[in-house]
């Protein structure tokens, strides 16, 4: 069996990252597995950890009425599901659903923020590979809100930025 | 340079806006051989004469295809037409995607929406001499499921080639399976060596510039990388000056342009 | 084209007078002669019969935006630049029928090209630049991939007789851009009008067989030397005599480092994107089509018309135009007559003719756009420092 550590270490996310570092976050982690079609957190619900998924496909939903549920987003393996823990109120914006059988590390946030006020090095290697994760997703939903392939065409919006 | 009527074998509906025409010559003569990547202009009677990429298998001369999407005036008229009726080809024009440059290469093809279409004459061509070239991925971004283009032949080919296909819409319903999100953020982790990669990318402009902005930091050089553009055409030769792009002519000089060519144009606004 | 250089061509002489022999000759060898002549206020190449069509003892005043007819105090047959129109006008027409497509009853048609008939044209009186226009014009239409019929038909059997510019108008700058105002290449034959105190004469040069053939029919007599060099003097006062200048240094790099430059938006300001500019310019070669039909749905017509770039709807693709503001569409054009032409045909898009500096209607001269653009990179890679050591020593 691989150590928890090692997982960790392997996952893009972490790549790079000191071992000492590794060892404080393997204290805040923990293997889950999800069936398909469970739920992993609903929106509004308190937001208190993060995923590294390592197989499987989440999708990340929403709701409304008179449209149904809308597929938003979905991760793969080697995607980070979730930073809503992160930043106040602490709570998630989106419905996460396993689309298919699902394996990954659950890190709890709360335990993190804590390792992180002690100490600011960690939090700070940390936050830059959020912030990476964090533009490339917005970049991504720019790209989907311009509706580029949509009927009255991605044309109006040529030129520019 | 006056239309050559051809005769509508079939209408293909693709989806609910888009659809494929088979066309042979309604003199009965000859077959109609083109580059993968060249259009056509296709002319409905009456109605006016729109630039249309050649959509059917550079291999097989005998049935000339297109697959169009209704947008507007001549787009509409197009989807209205049934097998029997006849359409004005002229061409083929412009320049091809350099298949035969990239042998012995790996081969992304990333395409956005209806840009499949002029991607498909080059997919022909890849798997008829599968051999000669390294891996071959398809990346391939619409707007929802029912969008997607060619399903069931993709279906087929992923099943029978050597070929990796990896599709994403923007947004589905719950019912959907595969990937939702943009096309560039699949890139990342498609299967090629970057170092030994030939791109060639259709869609709308937009996601044409953020797909080549992945494909470099994948590692792909800007000379490898190609792409389709869309400019207003009337005359697919060169007179008519409506497709000017800077110094070319996007009908002749492209549609396909090594995007080392064109990058410094595409940044400019309104050019 | 059988058309040659002068150089060894045959120089002749035939009195003023005697002019309206020419025209009988051409009309015996079944041309049809376009020539200048006053419409509207104006000077403008039309269908004529006879030399007293021509303008004679008229000259044309031109200013940024002005154009105003004047007597002259003599008879001169070609004492004027040129005019509104330009020889495109018969060589590529404003509108055309390209084709008509007949429905054949069971879901066809039928594509019928269009069989006109194309009168055999001579042009009398084409000026260097115009020479030269139709030179660009060549390059556009007969490339080597893909030649134009229509214009082919026209431009194959136009004769071509050409005149020096001895009276050139205010807007004129053929000589910085090497077209004029001498003609040296393409023409059947060429004048030059000598009209001194005494006498009233042409010099007529021989540039190919076809030109030669012409003068068949007429009484000419051998130029004497001195005839010559009085033609010579003559055109080399009126080059003297050209005022504008466009500096050509450079000019595709200058225009291609301005894409971005704020100086477009202030030509938008004035510019009112009227498209006179590419309607009067004899270079610029831009067309959309039309297609129509008959009422009863079975006759379809292909039509090609002169169009702008200046059109809002000229770069439109579903959705939007491309060039939505009138600054990029200014842009575009004078980037394509001064840089891009010279990417695409391997010569400048301008021959220095004046027109669109004449027929804008607020005036805006291509020339002093270019000068503005060159005054903007003075006022950049000069810094201010010797401003500076001024203000030190005060
Ligand atoms: C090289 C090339 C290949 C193309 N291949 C395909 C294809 O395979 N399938 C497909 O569905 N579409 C393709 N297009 C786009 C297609 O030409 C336009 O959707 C079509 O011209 C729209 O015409 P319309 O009359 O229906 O639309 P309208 O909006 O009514 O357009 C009016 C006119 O504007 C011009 N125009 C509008 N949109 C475009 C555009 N996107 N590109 C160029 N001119 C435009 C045309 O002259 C058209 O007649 C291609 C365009 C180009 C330049
Ligand atoms: S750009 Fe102006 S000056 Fe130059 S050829 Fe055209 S009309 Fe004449
Ligand atoms: S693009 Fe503009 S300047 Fe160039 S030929 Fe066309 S109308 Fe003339
Ligand atoms: S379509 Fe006419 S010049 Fe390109």
């Amino acid at each position: 069996m691989r150590t928890l550590e090692t997982v960790l270490a392997e996952h893009p996310f972490f790549a790079g990252l000191e071992q000492r570092y590794l060892q404080i976050i393997v204290g805040c982690a923990s293997n889950v597995v999800f069936e398909k079609g469970q739920i992993i957190f609903r929106e509004g619900e308190e937001a208190n950890r993060f995923y590294l998924i390592r197989q499987g496909r989440v999708a990340l939903e929403v709701h409304a009425a008179g449209i149904g549920t809308l597929t938003i987003q979905t991760l793969d393996a080697g995607d980070i599901l979730g930073w809503s823990w992160l930043v106040p109120p602490y709570r998630w914006h989106f419905d996460a659903r396993a689309v298919e059988l699902t394996r990954a590390i659950a890190l709890d946030g709360e335990c993190l923020r804590r390792k992180c006020e002690e100490d600011h090095d960690l939090g700070y290697e940390l936050l830059k590979r959020f912030a990476e994760i964090i533009t490339q997703r917005l970049q991504a939903t720019r790209l989907q809100l311009l509706d580029v392939y949509g009927a009255e065409g991605h044309i109006s919006r040529r030129g520019g930025t | 340079m006056v239309p050559r009527p051809f005769r509508l074998r079939q209408v293909r509906r693709e989806t609910h806006d888009t659809f494929t025409l088979e066309l042979e010559p309604a003199d009965g003569s000859d077959s109609f051989c083109f580059r993968a990547g060249q259009f056509n202009m296709l002319y409905v009677f009456g109605v006016g004469e729109v630039p249309i990429s050649i959509s059917g298998n550079p291999t097989n001369p005998h049935v000339l295809m297109h697959t169009t999407r209704e947008v507007g005036t001549v787009t509409k008229a197009m989807g209205k037409l049934r097998s029997g009726d006849v359409v004005g080809v002229r061409g083929p024009f412009g320049t091809p995607w350099p298949v035969e440059h990239a042998e012995g290469a790996d081969v992304v093809i990333v395409a956005g929406g209806i840009g499949l279409a002029p991607l498909r004459p080059a997919l022909y061509h890849l798997l008829a001499h599968r051999d000669r070239y390294g891996k071959i991925v398809l990346l391939y971004g619409t707007r929802t499921p029912g969008d997607i283009l060619y399903r069931r032949e993709l279906q087929r080919w992923r099943a029978q080639f050597d070929l990796e296909v990896h599709i994403t819409v923007d947004r589905a319903l719950s019912g959907w399976r595969g990937n939702v999100g943009v096309v560039t953020s699949l890139i990342a982790r498609a299967p090629f060596d970057a170092r030994n990669t030939v791109a060639l990318v259709c869609g709308p402009e937009i996601m044409m510039r953020f797909t080549v902005l992945e494909l470099q930091r994948r590692g792909v050089s800007p000379s490898h990388i190609y792409v389709s553009l869309e400019r207003n055409m009337k005359c697919g030769v060169g007179m008519c000056g409506h497709c000017q792009l800077g110094p070319f002519f996007v009908c002749k000089d492209g549609p396909v342009f090594s995007y080392n060519k064109v990058q410094h144009l595409l940044e400019k606004r309104e050019i | 084209m059988s058309q040659s250089g002068a150089e060894g061509g045959k120089r002749f002489v035939l009195p003023a007078s005697q002019f309206q022999q020419v025209f009988d000759a051409l009309k015996r060898l079944g041309y049809q002669i376009i020539a200048p002549t006053l419409l509207d206020e104006a000077i403008v190449y039309e269908p004529v019969e006879s030399v007293d069509e021509l303008p004679a003892g008229f000259t044309d005043e031109q200013r940024a935006g002005v154009y105003r007819l004047k007597r002259r105090a003599d008879k001169a047959l070609f004492g004027y630049a040129v005019g509104p129109r330009s020889w495109k006008h018969y060589l590529y027409p404003p509108r055309q029928r390209l084709w008509q497509a007949k429905r054949d009853g069971n879901g066809g048609f039928q594509v019928i090209p269009e069989q006109e008939q194309i009168p055999r044209y001579a042009f009398v009186g084409v000026r260097a630049c115009e020479l030269a226009a139709i030179a660009i014009q060549d390059r556009v239409f007969l490339g080597e991939q893909h030649h134009d019929e229509y214009y082919r038909r026209r431009r194959e059997n136009a004769l071509l007789v050409a005149v020096n510019c001895v009276y050139p108008a205010g807007n004129c700058f053929c000589s910085s851009v090497g077209t004029g105002p001498r003609v040296q290449e393409g023409f059947d034959l060429a004048i030059t009008e000598v009209l001194d105190g005494k006498s009233h004469f042409l010099v007529i040069e021989v540039g190919s067989e076809r030109g030669a053939a012409v003068l068949e029919g007429v009484d000419v007599q051998t130029a004497t030397e001195e005839q010559w060099q009085q033609a010579q003097q003559a055109v080399d006062s009126a080059a003297r005599r050209i005022l504008k200048h466009l500096d050509t240094t450079d000019l595709k790099e200058l225009l291609y480092r301005h894409l971005d430059s704020p100086h477009w938006e202030a030509v938008a300001k004035r510019c009112l994107t009227c498209s006179n500019c590419t309607m009067v310019c004899p270079t610029c070669f831009c067309h959309t089509v039309e297609d129509i039909t008959n009422l009863q749905g079975t006759v379809a017509e292909r039509w090609r018309r002169w169009d702008s770039c200046f059109h809002i709807d000229f770069s439109y693709i579903h959705g939007s135009p491309v060039r939505v503001s009138e600054a990029s569409r200014y842009r575009q054009w004078i980037t394509h007559k001064l840089a891009s032409w010279q990417d695409q045909f391997g010569t400048l898009g301008c021959v220095g003719c004046g027109r669109c500096i004449t027929w804008c209607p607020v005036g805006i001269d291509i020339t002093e756009e270019i000068r503005a653009l060159r005054r903007s990179e003075e006022g950049r890679v000069a810094p201010t420092v010797p401003q500076e050591e001024s203000h030190a020593n005060t």
